[in-house]
Protein backbone atom coordinates (compact mmCIF):
# COMPACT_ATOMS: atom_id res chain seq x y z
CA UNK A 1 0.00 0.00 0.00
CA UNK A 2 1.57 3.07 -1.25
CA UNK A 3 0.38 6.55 0.45
CA UNK A 4 2.06 9.71 2.58
CA UNK A 5 2.42 9.04 6.27
CA UNK A 6 0.60 11.66 8.47
CA UNK A 7 1.86 12.66 12.03
CA UNK A 8 -1.04 15.32 13.46
CA UNK A 9 -0.61 17.14 16.61
CA UNK A 10 0.00 20.67 18.13
CA UNK A 11 2.52 23.33 18.67
CA UNK A 12 1.50 25.40 22.04
CA UNK A 13 1.28 28.58 20.29
CA UNK A 14 -2.68 29.80 20.12
CA UNK A 15 -1.81 31.94 17.18
CA UNK A 16 -0.33 29.57 15.07
CA UNK A 17 -3.43 28.06 12.88
CA UNK A 18 -3.07 25.12 11.19
CA UNK A 19 0.16 24.16 9.37
CA UNK A 20 0.46 21.25 7.15
CA UNK A 21 2.99 20.20 4.69
CA UNK A 22 6.27 17.79 4.01
CA UNK A 23 8.28 18.01 7.17
CA UNK A 24 12.38 18.50 7.34
CA UNK A 25 15.00 18.25 9.77
CA UNK A 26 17.91 20.86 9.49
CA UNK A 27 20.36 20.54 12.91
CA UNK A 28 17.88 21.30 16.09
CA UNK A 29 15.28 23.32 13.37
CA UNK A 30 12.40 21.97 12.12
CA UNK A 31 10.87 22.80 9.22
CA UNK A 32 7.11 22.37 7.81
CA UNK A 33 6.12 23.73 4.84
CA UNK A 34 8.45 26.80 5.32
CA UNK A 35 7.61 27.53 8.93
CA UNK A 36 10.72 27.18 11.07
CA UNK A 37 9.74 25.07 14.46
CA UNK A 38 12.02 24.66 17.76
CA UNK A 39 12.79 21.31 18.65
CA UNK A 40 11.68 21.15 22.13
CA UNK A 41 9.11 18.78 23.26
CA UNK A 42 6.01 17.74 21.87
CA UNK A 43 4.84 17.14 18.47
CA UNK A 44 7.99 18.90 16.94
CA UNK A 45 10.07 16.34 18.66
CA UNK A 46 8.43 13.22 17.28
CA UNK A 47 8.48 14.95 14.18
CA UNK A 48 12.28 15.76 14.05
CA UNK A 49 13.25 12.27 15.45
CA UNK A 50 10.89 10.78 12.37
CA UNK A 51 12.77 13.02 10.12
CA UNK A 52 16.20 11.99 11.09
CA UNK A 53 15.14 8.38 11.28
CA UNK A 54 13.66 8.44 7.93
CA UNK A 55 16.39 9.82 6.46
CA UNK A 56 18.79 6.86 7.99
CA UNK A 57 15.79 4.72 6.78
CA UNK A 58 16.59 5.82 3.15
CA UNK A 59 12.52 7.47 2.94
CA UNK A 60 11.27 10.60 2.77
CA UNK A 61 10.14 12.36 5.74
CA UNK A 62 6.52 12.27 6.76
CA UNK A 63 3.49 14.86 6.22
CA UNK A 64 2.84 16.75 8.95
CA UNK A 65 -0.14 18.80 10.62
CA UNK A 66 0.18 21.07 13.36
CA UNK A 67 -2.32 23.44 15.05
CA UNK A 68 -1.73 26.11 17.38
CA UNK A 69 -3.54 25.03 20.75
CA UNK A 70 -2.09 25.57 24.23
CA UNK A 71 -4.43 23.73 25.90
CA UNK A 72 -7.88 25.12 24.79
CA UNK A 73 -8.34 22.86 22.52
CA UNK A 74 -9.69 25.09 19.85
CA UNK A 75 -6.94 24.24 17.40
CA UNK A 76 -7.37 20.66 18.24
CA UNK A 77 -10.84 20.77 17.05
CA UNK A 78 -9.53 22.95 13.55
CA UNK A 79 -7.15 19.91 13.01
CA UNK A 80 -9.99 17.70 13.65
CA UNK A 81 -12.16 19.35 11.04
CA UNK A 82 -9.77 19.40 8.54
CA UNK A 83 -9.13 16.14 8.82
CA UNK A 84 -12.21 14.71 8.39
CA UNK A 85 -12.18 17.23 5.30
CA UNK A 86 -9.25 15.97 3.52
CA UNK A 87 -8.54 12.67 4.76
CA UNK A 88 -10.24 11.29 1.45
CA UNK A 89 -8.10 13.43 -0.97
CA UNK A 90 -5.17 12.54 1.19
CA UNK A 91 -5.34 8.38 1.49
CA UNK A 92 -2.61 7.85 3.50
CA UNK A 93 -0.60 4.92 4.29
CA UNK A 94 -0.94 5.48 8.13
CA UNK A 95 -2.03 8.24 10.52
CA UNK A 96 0.05 8.83 13.82
CA UNK A 97 -1.94 11.26 16.42
CA UNK A 98 0.03 12.64 18.91
CA UNK A 99 -0.42 15.53 21.50
CA UNK A 100 -4.23 16.85 20.66
CA UNK A 101 -6.50 17.91 22.90
CA UNK A 102 -8.93 14.79 23.87
CA UNK A 103 -11.73 15.68 22.36
CA UNK A 104 -14.77 12.96 21.94
CA UNK A 105 -16.38 14.57 19.36
CA UNK A 106 -13.74 15.47 17.28
CA UNK A 107 -11.49 11.98 18.01
CA UNK A 108 -14.87 10.22 16.76
CA UNK A 109 -15.35 12.26 13.66
CA UNK A 110 -11.81 11.32 12.63
CA UNK A 111 -11.77 7.73 13.35
CA UNK A 112 -14.95 7.16 11.62
CA UNK A 113 -13.60 9.34 8.25
CA UNK A 114 -10.22 7.47 8.70
CA UNK A 115 -12.00 3.80 8.99
CA UNK A 116 -14.55 4.70 5.73
CA UNK A 117 -11.45 4.93 3.49
CA UNK A 118 -11.41 2.82 0.63
CA UNK A 119 -7.64 1.48 2.20
CA UNK A 120 -7.59 1.89 5.87
CA UNK A 121 -4.62 3.25 7.49
CA UNK A 122 -2.55 2.23 9.90
CA UNK A 123 -4.02 3.78 13.02
CA UNK A 124 -1.33 5.13 15.93
CA UNK A 125 -1.79 6.75 18.62
CA UNK A 126 0.02 8.64 21.42
CA UNK A 127 -0.21 11.62 24.11
CA UNK A 128 -3.95 12.89 24.16
CA UNK A 129 -5.41 11.23 21.43
CA UNK A 130 -4.52 8.10 22.64
CA UNK A 131 -6.74 9.32 25.46
CA UNK A 132 -9.14 9.73 23.55
CA UNK A 133 -9.76 6.66 21.70
CA UNK A 134 -9.46 4.85 24.16
CA UNK A 135 -12.37 6.63 25.82
CA UNK A 136 -14.22 6.36 22.70
CA UNK A 137 -14.35 2.57 23.06
CA UNK A 138 -12.78 2.29 20.13
CA UNK A 139 -8.92 1.42 21.06
CA UNK A 140 -9.14 -2.09 19.88
CA UNK A 141 -9.99 -0.60 16.09
CA UNK A 142 -6.30 1.28 16.48
CA UNK A 143 -3.31 -0.68 15.36
CA UNK A 144 -0.75 1.02 18.07
CA UNK A 145 -0.52 3.02 20.99
CA UNK A 146 2.44 3.75 23.40
CA UNK A 147 1.64 4.20 26.57
CA UNK A 148 4.12 5.00 29.77
CA UNK A 149 3.46 2.76 32.58
CA UNK A 150 1.02 5.20 34.09
CA UNK A 151 -1.17 5.34 31.08
CA UNK A 152 -0.71 1.64 30.73
CA UNK A 153 -2.63 2.02 34.26
CA UNK A 154 -5.46 4.02 32.73
CA UNK A 155 -5.73 2.05 29.69
CA UNK A 156 -6.60 -0.97 32.24
CA UNK A 157 -8.83 1.20 34.35
CA UNK A 158 -12.17 0.51 32.17
CA UNK A 159 -13.62 3.40 34.11
CA UNK A 160 -10.97 6.30 33.86
CA UNK A 161 -11.94 8.92 31.64
CA UNK A 162 -8.20 10.21 32.02
CA UNK A 163 -4.91 8.93 33.81
CA UNK A 164 -5.52 11.44 36.50
CA UNK A 165 -8.48 9.87 37.33
CA UNK A 166 -6.64 6.15 37.41
CA UNK A 167 -7.89 3.94 40.62
CA UNK A 168 -4.90 3.45 42.69
CA UNK A 169 -5.23 0.10 43.18
CA UNK A 170 -4.23 -0.06 39.32
CA UNK A 171 -1.30 2.32 39.81
CA UNK A 172 1.33 0.00 39.80
CA UNK A 173 4.98 -0.45 38.74
CA UNK A 174 6.21 -2.31 35.94
CA UNK A 175 6.17 -5.69 37.62
CA UNK A 176 2.63 -5.32 36.88
CA UNK A 177 3.09 -4.17 33.46
CA UNK A 178 2.27 -7.22 32.01
CA UNK A 179 -1.13 -7.55 34.29
CA UNK A 180 -2.25 -4.45 33.10
CA UNK A 181 -1.86 -4.68 29.42
CA UNK A 182 -3.75 -8.42 29.59
CA UNK A 183 -6.29 -6.32 31.43
CA UNK A 184 -6.31 -3.23 28.93
CA UNK A 185 -7.05 -5.62 25.78
CA UNK A 186 -9.80 -7.37 27.88
CA UNK A 187 -11.52 -4.63 29.19
CA UNK A 188 -11.11 -2.75 25.71
CA UNK A 189 -8.78 0.04 26.55
CA UNK A 190 -5.58 -1.33 24.15
CA UNK A 191 -4.85 -1.04 20.55
CA UNK A 192 -4.02 -4.27 18.63
CA UNK A 193 -0.48 -3.80 19.80
CA UNK A 194 0.91 -1.64 22.57
CA UNK A 195 4.35 -0.30 22.93
CA UNK A 196 5.09 0.22 27.02
CA UNK A 197 7.73 2.25 27.85
CA UNK A 198 8.90 1.07 31.37
CA UNK A 199 12.37 0.16 32.59
CA UNK A 200 11.90 -2.57 30.48
CA UNK A 201 9.71 -1.59 27.46
CA UNK A 202 6.71 -4.42 26.54
CA UNK A 203 5.88 -5.27 22.99
CA UNK A 204 2.02 -6.57 23.53
CA UNK A 205 0.12 -7.94 21.26
CA UNK A 206 -3.44 -8.63 21.91
CA UNK A 207 -3.14 -8.63 25.57
CA UNK A 208 -0.12 -10.87 25.49
CA UNK A 209 3.42 -9.90 26.00
CA UNK A 210 5.37 -10.42 22.59
CA UNK A 211 8.61 -9.19 23.32
CA UNK A 212 10.69 -7.36 26.23
CA UNK A 213 13.55 -4.84 25.95
CA UNK A 214 15.18 -5.13 28.89
CA UNK A 215 18.15 -2.55 27.94
CA UNK A 216 20.59 -0.77 28.05
CA UNK A 217 18.81 1.40 31.02
CA UNK A 218 20.02 5.52 30.97
CA UNK A 219 17.29 6.28 34.32
CA UNK A 220 17.47 10.38 33.59
CA UNK A 221 16.18 9.76 29.83
CA UNK A 222 12.57 9.11 32.35
CA UNK A 223 12.77 12.78 33.43
CA UNK A 224 13.61 14.27 29.98
CA UNK A 225 10.49 16.10 28.66
CA UNK A 226 9.95 14.67 24.66
CA UNK A 227 12.25 11.09 25.24
CA UNK A 228 8.92 9.55 24.83
CA UNK A 229 8.17 11.35 21.53
CA UNK A 230 11.43 10.67 20.24
CA UNK A 231 10.73 6.64 20.35
CA UNK A 232 7.06 7.34 18.51
CA UNK A 233 9.28 9.42 15.91
CA UNK A 234 11.20 6.85 14.90
CA UNK A 235 8.36 3.74 15.58
CA UNK A 236 6.61 6.12 12.71
CA UNK A 237 9.59 6.17 10.47
CA UNK A 238 9.77 2.39 10.56
CA UNK A 239 6.55 1.86 10.01
CA UNK A 240 6.61 4.18 7.10
CA UNK A 241 9.49 2.04 6.02
CA UNK A 242 7.28 -0.70 5.70
CA UNK A 243 8.58 -2.54 8.77
CA UNK A 244 6.19 -4.96 10.53
CA UNK A 245 4.19 -3.88 13.21
CA UNK A 246 6.36 -6.19 15.95
CA UNK A 247 9.92 -5.50 14.40
CA UNK A 248 9.11 -1.83 13.94
CA UNK A 249 8.20 -1.38 17.82
CA UNK A 250 11.43 -3.93 19.25
CA UNK A 251 13.82 -1.72 17.10
CA UNK A 252 12.29 1.69 18.02
CA UNK A 253 12.53 0.67 21.37
CA UNK A 254 16.08 -0.55 21.29
CA UNK A 255 16.75 2.55 19.14
CA UNK A 256 15.46 5.15 21.96
CA UNK A 257 17.44 3.11 24.08
CA UNK A 258 20.98 3.06 22.49
CA UNK A 259 20.02 7.10 22.36
CA UNK A 260 20.18 7.28 25.51
CA UNK A 261 23.67 5.05 26.08
CA UNK A 262 25.03 7.51 22.85
CA UNK A 263 23.64 10.61 24.65
CA UNK A 264 25.06 10.05 28.23
CA UNK A 265 22.32 12.53 29.02
CA UNK A 266 21.50 14.11 32.52
CA UNK A 267 18.05 14.57 33.85
CA UNK A 268 18.61 18.14 32.84
CA UNK A 269 19.19 17.65 29.15
CA UNK A 270 16.96 19.21 26.61
CA UNK A 271 15.30 16.62 24.11
CA UNK A 272 17.08 18.81 21.21
CA UNK A 273 20.83 17.74 22.42
CA UNK A 274 19.55 14.54 21.43
CA UNK A 275 18.65 14.11 18.02
CA UNK A 276 21.86 14.78 16.70
CA UNK A 277 22.41 11.12 17.99
CA UNK A 278 19.41 8.97 16.30
CA UNK A 279 21.11 8.17 12.73
CA UNK A 280 23.39 5.84 14.92
CA UNK A 281 21.17 4.78 17.60
CA UNK A 282 18.92 3.64 15.03
CA UNK A 283 22.02 2.30 12.92
CA UNK A 284 22.99 0.28 16.09
CA UNK A 285 19.68 -1.16 16.70
CA UNK A 286 18.68 -2.42 12.70
CA UNK A 287 21.88 -4.57 13.30
CA UNK A 288 21.45 -8.11 12.97
CA UNK A 289 21.55 -10.23 16.44
CA UNK B 1 -1.70 34.03 41.90
CA UNK B 2 -2.71 35.04 38.02
CA UNK B 3 -6.43 35.03 37.43
CA UNK B 4 -8.43 34.90 34.36
CA UNK B 5 -11.52 36.18 35.73
CA UNK B 6 -13.30 38.86 33.39
CA UNK B 7 -11.03 37.96 30.61
CA UNK B 8 -13.06 38.72 27.59
CA UNK B 9 -16.21 36.39 27.21
CA UNK B 10 -15.51 33.61 23.77
CA UNK B 11 -17.63 31.52 22.06
CA UNK B 12 -18.35 28.24 24.82
CA UNK B 13 -15.42 26.07 25.11
CA UNK B 14 -16.84 23.34 26.38
CA UNK B 15 -19.57 22.18 24.45
CA UNK B 16 -17.67 19.02 22.56
CA UNK B 17 -15.53 17.95 25.00
CA UNK B 18 -16.34 14.48 26.14
CA UNK B 19 -16.43 13.33 29.54
CA UNK B 20 -18.77 14.98 31.95
CA UNK B 21 -17.89 15.72 35.58
CA UNK B 22 -20.00 17.66 38.50
CA UNK B 23 -19.18 19.87 41.18
CA UNK B 24 -20.80 19.34 44.48
CA UNK B 25 -20.83 22.87 46.88
CA UNK B 26 -21.39 23.60 50.24
CA UNK B 27 -24.80 25.14 49.90
CA UNK B 28 -27.30 25.79 46.79
CA UNK B 29 -26.63 29.91 46.55
CA UNK B 30 -22.99 28.64 45.60
CA UNK B 31 -23.78 26.15 42.98
CA UNK B 32 -26.20 29.24 41.71
CA UNK B 33 -23.23 31.55 41.37
CA UNK B 34 -21.08 29.18 40.21
CA UNK B 35 -23.60 28.48 37.17
CA UNK B 36 -23.38 32.14 36.17
CA UNK B 37 -20.14 32.80 36.75
CA UNK B 38 -19.10 29.69 34.26
CA UNK B 39 -21.64 30.62 31.94
CA UNK B 40 -21.06 33.93 31.72
CA UNK B 41 -17.17 32.92 31.08
CA UNK B 42 -18.47 30.53 28.31
CA UNK B 43 -18.35 27.10 29.66
CA UNK B 44 -20.64 24.98 28.51
CA UNK B 45 -22.31 24.15 31.96
CA UNK B 46 -25.62 23.12 33.95
CA UNK B 47 -27.51 22.55 37.34
CA UNK B 48 -28.46 18.85 37.89
CA UNK B 49 -29.27 17.31 41.20
CA UNK B 50 -26.75 15.43 42.30
CA UNK B 51 -26.22 11.52 42.50
CA UNK B 52 -27.40 9.60 46.00
CA UNK B 53 -23.49 9.23 46.93
CA UNK B 54 -22.97 12.70 46.03
CA UNK B 55 -25.20 14.35 48.75
CA UNK B 56 -22.72 16.28 50.95
CA UNK B 57 -25.85 18.57 52.17
CA UNK B 58 -26.44 20.63 48.89
CA UNK B 59 -29.21 19.34 46.15
CA UNK B 60 -27.82 20.60 43.20
CA UNK B 61 -24.26 20.30 41.31
CA UNK B 62 -22.51 21.33 38.63
CA UNK B 63 -22.32 19.56 35.52
CA UNK B 64 -19.37 20.39 33.27
CA UNK B 65 -16.72 18.76 30.65
CA UNK B 66 -14.12 17.04 32.76
CA UNK B 67 -11.14 17.98 30.38
CA UNK B 68 -11.78 22.08 31.64
CA UNK B 69 -11.40 21.23 34.99
CA UNK B 70 -8.49 23.22 35.99
CA UNK B 71 -9.60 26.45 34.17
CA UNK B 72 -13.38 26.18 35.60
CA UNK B 73 -11.58 26.00 39.26
CA UNK B 74 -9.68 29.38 38.25
CA UNK B 75 -13.22 31.02 37.26
CA UNK B 76 -14.53 30.00 40.52
CA UNK B 77 -11.56 31.14 42.72
CA UNK B 78 -12.02 34.35 41.26
CA UNK B 79 -15.22 34.93 42.18
CA UNK B 80 -14.16 33.19 46.09
CA UNK B 81 -16.03 29.92 45.39
CA UNK B 82 -14.55 26.57 45.61
CA UNK B 83 -16.31 23.29 45.11
CA UNK B 84 -16.53 20.40 48.02
CA UNK B 85 -16.00 17.51 44.93
CA UNK B 86 -15.73 16.56 41.54
CA UNK B 87 -16.05 13.40 40.13
CA UNK B 88 -16.89 12.04 36.59
CA UNK B 89 -20.68 11.92 35.87
CA UNK B 90 -20.03 8.18 34.22
CA UNK B 91 -17.43 6.77 36.73
CA UNK B 92 -19.66 7.64 40.06
CA UNK B 93 -16.88 8.66 42.71
CA UNK B 94 -13.53 8.31 41.38
CA UNK B 95 -10.92 9.83 43.13
CA UNK B 96 -8.40 12.21 41.15
CA UNK B 97 -4.90 10.17 41.81
CA UNK B 98 -3.39 11.65 45.01
CA UNK B 99 -0.17 9.10 44.68
CA UNK B 100 3.58 10.62 44.32
CA UNK B 101 6.50 8.83 43.46
CA UNK B 102 10.09 10.96 44.17
CA UNK B 103 13.08 9.83 42.33
CA UNK B 104 16.63 11.02 43.55
CA UNK B 105 19.12 11.75 40.71
CA UNK B 106 21.48 12.53 42.51
CA UNK B 107 21.76 16.52 41.95
CA UNK B 108 18.46 16.11 40.56
CA UNK B 109 15.30 15.39 42.15
CA UNK B 110 11.95 14.32 40.10
CA UNK B 111 8.35 14.14 41.43
CA UNK B 112 5.67 12.24 39.56
CA UNK B 113 1.78 12.45 40.18
CA UNK B 114 -0.39 10.72 37.82
CA UNK B 115 1.16 10.81 34.23
CA UNK B 116 2.88 14.48 35.04
CA UNK B 117 6.94 14.41 35.98
CA UNK B 118 8.94 17.48 37.06
CA UNK B 119 12.83 17.16 37.93
CA UNK B 120 14.50 19.92 39.58
CA UNK B 121 17.84 20.85 40.57
CA UNK B 122 18.28 20.06 44.19
CA UNK B 123 21.38 22.86 44.66
CA UNK B 124 18.77 25.54 42.53
CA UNK B 125 15.78 24.24 43.09
CA UNK B 126 15.57 25.20 39.38
CA UNK B 127 12.96 23.43 37.06
CA UNK B 128 15.51 21.22 34.69
CA UNK B 129 12.82 19.46 32.73
CA UNK B 130 9.40 18.46 32.57
CA UNK B 131 7.72 14.93 30.96
CA UNK B 132 4.99 12.95 30.48
CA UNK B 133 1.51 14.16 29.66
CA UNK B 134 -0.45 14.26 26.49
CA UNK B 135 -2.72 17.66 26.64
CA UNK B 136 -1.21 20.67 24.53
CA UNK B 137 -0.81 22.65 27.32
CA UNK B 138 1.94 20.37 28.89
CA UNK B 139 4.25 21.81 26.04
CA UNK B 140 3.01 25.12 26.83
CA UNK B 141 4.16 25.10 30.42
CA UNK B 142 6.85 23.40 30.16
CA UNK B 143 8.29 26.61 28.30
CA UNK B 144 6.97 28.47 31.12
CA UNK B 145 8.44 26.49 33.88
CA UNK B 146 11.74 25.15 32.54
CA UNK B 147 14.78 27.28 33.88
CA UNK B 148 13.04 29.23 36.51
CA UNK B 149 13.20 28.15 40.32
CA UNK B 150 10.28 26.91 42.09
CA UNK B 151 10.02 30.02 43.59
CA UNK B 152 10.00 32.00 41.10
CA UNK B 153 8.09 30.12 38.77
CA UNK B 154 4.38 30.57 37.67
CA UNK B 155 2.48 27.59 38.99
CA UNK B 156 0.80 25.14 36.56
CA UNK B 157 -3.11 25.72 37.85
CA UNK B 158 -2.05 29.97 36.74
CA UNK B 159 -2.14 29.21 32.88
CA UNK B 160 -3.64 25.15 32.75
CA UNK B 161 -6.61 23.92 30.99
CA UNK B 162 -6.49 20.46 31.60
CA UNK B 163 -6.56 17.69 33.52
CA UNK B 164 -2.37 17.02 32.40
CA UNK B 165 -2.11 20.31 34.04
CA UNK B 166 -3.35 19.69 37.26
CA UNK B 167 -1.49 16.50 37.57
CA UNK B 168 1.19 18.95 36.86
CA UNK B 169 0.29 21.23 39.75
CA UNK B 170 0.06 18.44 42.18
CA UNK B 171 3.77 17.55 41.01
CA UNK B 172 4.54 20.97 41.06
CA UNK B 173 3.62 21.96 44.92
CA UNK B 174 4.95 17.98 45.86
CA UNK B 175 8.26 19.00 44.76
CA UNK B 176 8.23 22.57 46.16
CA UNK B 177 7.15 20.60 49.69
CA UNK B 178 9.66 18.51 49.28
CA UNK B 179 12.76 20.90 48.63
CA UNK B 180 10.95 22.92 50.96
CA UNK B 181 11.42 20.48 54.01
CA UNK B 182 14.91 19.76 52.46
CA UNK B 183 16.28 23.42 52.70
Amino acid sequence: MSGPWLVVGTVPDEDAGLMEGRCSLDGQTLSLNGSALPVRRGTPALLAACCAAAKTLGIDPPLGLLAGDAGRGEGSRRAYAHLAANLPGLAPHGLTFHYLFPDLAGHDKVFLCARALPRRPILVADAGFMYAAKMSGQARNYDLFTPDAGELAFLADELAPHPFYTRGFLLAGDQDAAALARRSWETGGAAGTLLVKGESDLVVLEGEVAQTIPGPRTPAMEAIGGTGDTLTGMLTALLMAKRPMLEACAVAALANRMLGQLAQPTPATPVAELMAFIPAALAQALKPG
Amino acid sequence: MKLTFGRKKRSPVASSSGERGIMAFDHTAEVIRAEAALKAAGYDVRVMGPPPDMRTGCDMVVEFALLHELAIRRVLSGVGLAPLAAAPVRAGMLEPVSLFQATDFGAWLMVRAANMKITVDKASGRIVNISGGGCPDVPALAEMLVGRTLAEAPTPAEHGHTLCSYALELAFQEARRIMGAAS
